[in-house]
């Protein structure tokens, strides 16, 4: 795998977002997510836009390797604004292309969408990129404790996501292990009509399977050796604790919240 | 056919944190039918370097030449499909290939994708799957039944029915039993000498490198750190040991004999018989001296 897929890839680091409660980074990010969406002016996106921008250069990972990890979502941005420079027909037109009559609330509309969109993967990218799967998975079980109340299995949850968040490289490594050996064997991944290329899947996919359940066994077997029994009495070698730092960050965020709906009707 | 790296670098994940340059202009020849062991520690750039040989991957940098196929940053060979049935490649832990429905399927496997007729496919399974140690009575079962080492043997089948002039051999005894390691390593030596084979062996056996190649290569930190005929390189037993290397186990002996008793037994690759003589020869020529 020459080109890193970047969602979901951690850079280490010791910036002050890296060094974060993962549950202040998560709490923060779904309040993030919803607020995108009360942005309805110029105001109010940039101040969504600056913000986003100061966490991004704050976690210190070089801005290239952002961008370009976001590589398949541009696509996705910018299928979003053409569609509404097609589809909305609001305020005042523009120009023509080819008989299209491109109106100006398109144009905003369309912008403010893509710009939307952005934000969104970006951050929520910033959550992987300086965090580690074991830091994200502590927070998602700690923030899910309340629900074990109603008998909720937040343990076995948050253990079933630190074995997969775990195995992905794993598993990458092992298909492109496979397939260069298969391809060493005359399979053609890459050219050639649609079904021989399916067929071609078959080669990759079935060691694929018989090997993750190898290792599914394997794991079992290892953990129950190491006397694991469930998440009853069981203590954390790496205790989340709240400092002075992510209270101020949080209160940042408010800050920001605050303003944002405050400009809301300028 | 001959293999050419010329000033070969490759870089892993370019342009990003994780960058990891596993080859460092390298330049190496290995003209036909010599039978070359690759040694190294671990992560010294043998298994990059073996997966340039047959155009899994491109060099970031330099130029490789296999026969008459070139191999550039900026140029795949279009017949990169022609090159592959030339060079068999048997990976580390090839039997993890697997995946037919019986075992005479999976051989044939690789032979039909480069276009084989069905009788000569079927000429070389009853060749080759002897010549690897598989009953023919195997042939119709399913390869996942099978112990570990005959998956092995099936793997290893495989990439030889494509019949390739260069084979390039990944550690593949690693984890087997003594003696299925010594036959799996006989039969791929008797192969290279009567298919007239280039053989690229990459071990961490030293024995077997001493045992079987002819030139041998020794890789640290993606360059080539000393190379040529094994009872030259191995002789430099210090130089082995500062890139955690050691010499085979007759040499330490030699070594270690030598000084032991003032006297200067040179390797030649001898057999246990032959060395027995000399060392008879040399205690018995001190003795009649004193």
């Amino acid at each position: 795998m020459n080109n890193a897929i970047v969602i979901g890839q951690y850079v280490p680091g010791n910036s002050l977002i890296h060094r974060l409660d993962p549950r202040m980074k998560i709490t923060i990010i779904f309040f993030f997510v919803i607020v995108v969406f009360f942005a309805n002016n110029i105001i109010s996106y940039s101040i969504l836009t600056i913000f986003a921008i100061l966490t991004t250069l704050s976690t210190r990972i070089s801005l290239r390797f952002i961008l370009k990890g976001l590589t398949p979502v541009w696509f996705l941005i910018a299928f979003t604004f053409i569609l509404h420079l097609i589809v909305t027909k609001e305020g005042t037109v523009l120009f023509d292309v080819f008989g299209y009559k491109v109106y100006s609330g398109a144009l905003i509309q369309g912008f403010a969408i893509s710009l939307r969109f952005f934000l969104l993967i970006l951050i929520t990218s910033l959550l992987t990129l300086t965090t580690t799967p074991i830091e994200i998975t502590d927070a998602v079980e700690d923030l899910l404790h309340p629900l074990k109340k109603i008998k909720f299995p937040v343990h076995e949850l948050a253990l079933m996501m630190s074995i997969s968040l775990r195995f992905i490289p794993t598993l990458l490594q092992e298909t492109d292990k496979i397939s260069k050996a298969q391809a060493s064997r005359g399979v053609d991944f890459r050219t050639g009509p649609i079904k021989e290329r399916l067929h071609a899947i078959v080669p990759l996919l079935v060691p694929l399977f018989v090997s993750a359940f190898k290792r599914a066994e394997e794991l079992a077997m290892a953990m129950e050796a190491r006397g694991y029994q469930g998440g009853e009495g069981r203590t954390r070698l790496r205790q989340l604790k709240i400092k002075g730092l992510d209270i101020l960050v949080f209160l940042f965020f408010l800050a920001v919240v605050a303003a944002l709906f405050w400009t809301r009707n300028y | 056919m001959d293999i050419t790296f010329k000033d070969v670098s490759y870089i892993y994940q370019a342009n990003s944190p994780f960058a990891h340059k596993a080859l460092d202009h390298l330049s190496f020849h290995i003209p036909a039918g010599s039978f070359v062991a690759i040694i190294g520690h671990t992560g010294s750039g043998k298994s990059t370097l073996i997966q340039h040989l047959n155009g899994l991957l491109t060099p970031t940098e330099g130029e490789v030449q296999i026969g008459d196929h070139q191999i550039t940053s900026d140029k795949k060979p279009e017949n990169l499909k022609e090159l592959r049935s030339k060079v068999g490649v048997v990976f580390q832990y090839p039997e993890h290939q697997l995946f037919d429905e019986t075992v005479r399927k999976d051989i044939a496997f690789g032979p039909k994708n480069f276009g084989v007729s069905e009788e000569e496919i079927e000429r070389r399974i009853l060749e080759i799957a002897p010549a690897v140690g598989i009953d023919e009575s195997l042939l119709e079962r399913s390869p996942f039944d099978l112990s570990g080492g005959q998956m092995r043997r099936v793997a290893i089948a495989g990439v030889l029915a494509v019949k390739p002039n260069i084979l390039v051999l990944d550690e593949p005894t690693a984890g087997l039993d003594p003696r299925g390691q010594s036959d799996i390593m006989n039969m791929f030596y008797e192969l290279h000498q009567r298919e007239n084979l280039t053989t690229i062996l990459v071990t961490h056996s030293m024995e077997d490198a001493v045992k079987y190649a002819d030139h041998v290569m020794i890789m640290n930190k993606g360059t080539k750190y000393m190379e040529g005929i094994p009872e030259e390189v191995f002789a430099q037993q210090e130089a082995l040991n500062k890139v955690q290397l050691d010499v085979p186990e007759v040499i330490q002996f030699l070594n270690a004999f030598n000084a032991r008793f003032g006297v200067d037994i040179p390797f030649r690759r001898q057999s246990v018989a032959e060395l027995a003589a000399e060392i008879q020869h040399a205690l018995k020529g001190a003795e009649s001296i004193e």
